[in-house]
């Protein structure tokens, strides 16, 4: 039995629990492996998407992320999420409710309705940053069964694990480390490429917008990581994963194209290399399929 | 109503701090914003352009420019501003007051149709919940999808905020009025 590294709620959102259920697997196995345990947050709802229900109406964003954040604090645990979408939401909801007095009275007078309240008692927490600071890097390597030494990693960070930075809290976001550190305790390579830092061009309602101009951006993305000589992407973003994964079969058959490029969420790469199944982290049941080299 | 950029300041003022929301004032025109949009490359979102437009009070113009709504929020230019304008949370305050004059398109909506059906932007569906088994996971997860009483809290939100009434949602279909197609369950 592992020791215990602590019990945390799982934010589920709406992509990972709905589309891609093998990103949930794959964390909970993983963080299960570490000595740590996983708690359900009964009645959460849509964080709700940043990018959408921020540009519309952020009176009705802020309640709402504001109740899913009142649920953990009733359970009394920290929450992870394995969504920026998520990270994004919450975390920044979280901050402006600690910063602002009056917005938070605001937005508890509309909780008051069906007797919840936020009161500041959580913290929100990104997967990867619990695989990083709370498993650690050296626990991680113990467990590295196949390691990943022949397979170089283009790195896609998403945008909101890292920005606003201010409110994040991760460093600088031109020179990001994170992902990079757990990419490389597998035995992997992380590869420099072209507009790394770019975003998936999903976000902000712009795949809803124009989804054929978002998938541009995303095909423009893979390009790059395919020609500097990556084997696979590995990201923190479960919607992220919806448009750098299904966005291949569909920016095959708008643009023509026969794209079929590895994506795998951090959880899913690290548990390839502890010697899970592809099946059991998921990867079997997405759009892009994995090659022999991750599989080996 | 006041000038664009006291809308702004009101209205994003009320979630983000007056003075974040002010920091528009000292944009010098740079364009450094422009230059690192990752949009900008593929449309014609011209960053610096829409902080121009609020300042000179441009409402119609920039309500009604498409490009309006083609940033993703990544926050990039945020990040680089050398003047420290918030720039993605005055874009995102400005489309929320686009919003409340109607301009929002269908299928912006309908995300929000999803959200007072399920509480999820992007539900399950019976095919997902045999991928879900096949992982080992319980076919539907514990969320307001599953638990109507819960989904009856997020819903009390939306009705509160007016974000139903923003969307023209018709609560007999479930549905924005005027569209009775695959409407109901």
């Amino acid at each position: 039995m592992a020791e215990s590294l602590g019990t945390y709620a799982y934010f589920l959102g709406c992509i990972t629990p709905n589309r891609y259920p093998g990103i949930e697997a794959a964390t909970k196995k993983i963080f299960k492996e570490f000595g740590i345990e996983t708690k359900e947050m009964v009645g959460a709802s849509c964080c709700p998407a940043p990018g959408v229900f921020g540009s519309f109406d952020l009176h009705t964003w802020l309640p709402v992320a504001a109740r899913n954040l009142a649920i953990a604090e009733e359970m009394e645990l920290e929450i992870y999420v394995t969504c920026n979408g998520c990270y994004g939401s919450l975390q920044e909801a979280d901050h402006l409710l600690k910063e602002h007095p009056n917005v938070k009275e605001k937005v508890n007078k509309v909780l008051a309705k069906f007797g919840r309240e936020y009161k500041g008692t959580t913290k929100v927490n990104h997967s990867i940053v619990i695989l990083h600071d709370v498993i650690g890097l050296d626990r991680l390597k113990e467990k590295i069964k196949k390691p990943m030494d022949d397979v170089n990693v283009a790195v896609h960070y998403g945008c909101h694990f890292l920005k606003p930075s201010e409110v994040r809290g991760h460093g600088s976001s031109e020179t990001p480390y994170i992902l990079e550190d757990l990419i490389r305790v597998t035995g992997a390579k992380d590869v420099d490429y072209k507009d790394k830092l770019m975003c998936c061009g999903a976000g902000g309602g712009n795949r809803t917008a124009d989804t054929l101009q978002s998938l541009e951006w995303t095909r423009q993305k893979l390009v790059n990581a395919i020609m500097a000589g990556c084997d696979c992407m590995v990201h923190p973003c479960a919607f992220c994963h919806l448009q750098l994964d299904r966005g291949q079969a569909e920016m095959n058959k708008a643009f023509g194209t026969n794209f079929n490029f590895p994506i795998l969420f951090a959880t899913q790469f690290i548990g390839l290399a502890m010697g899970m199944s592809q099946e059991e982290l998921g990867l079997d049941i997405q759009t892009t399929t994995m090659p022999e080299k991750l599989l080996k | 109503m006041g000038t664009l950029y006291e809308d702004i300041v009101d209205y994003g003022g009320e979630v983000f701090g007056r003075e974040h929301m002010e920091t528009l004032k000292a944009c010098v025109q740079c364009g450094k914003c422009t230059g690192g949009c990752p949009s900008g490359r593929n449309t014609a979102l011209r960053t610096r352009k829409l902080m121009q437009m609020a300042l000179l009070d441009l409402r119609e113009e920039i309500f009604n420019a498409p490009e309006l709504w083609y940033c993703t929020t990544c926050f990039t230019c945020y990040e680089r501003c050398p003047k420290g304008v918030k720039t993605t949370d005055i874009i995102r305050t400005i489309r929320n007051l686009a919003a409340k004059e109607g301009h929002m398109s269908v299928p912006h909506r309908m995300i929000g149709v999803y959200v007072l059906k399920t509480g999820h932007a992007v539900p399950i569906g019976p095919d997902q919940m045999k991928l879900r088994e096949k992982v080992g996971l319980d076919s539907q997860p514990p969320t307001t999808q599953k638990y109507p009483e819960y989904l009856k809290e997020v819903q009390e939100i939306f009705k509160t905020t007016g974000y139903d009434a923003m969307i023209d949602f018709d609560w007999e279909t479930m549905n924005l009025r005027g569209m009775e197609k695959g409407g109901k369950k």
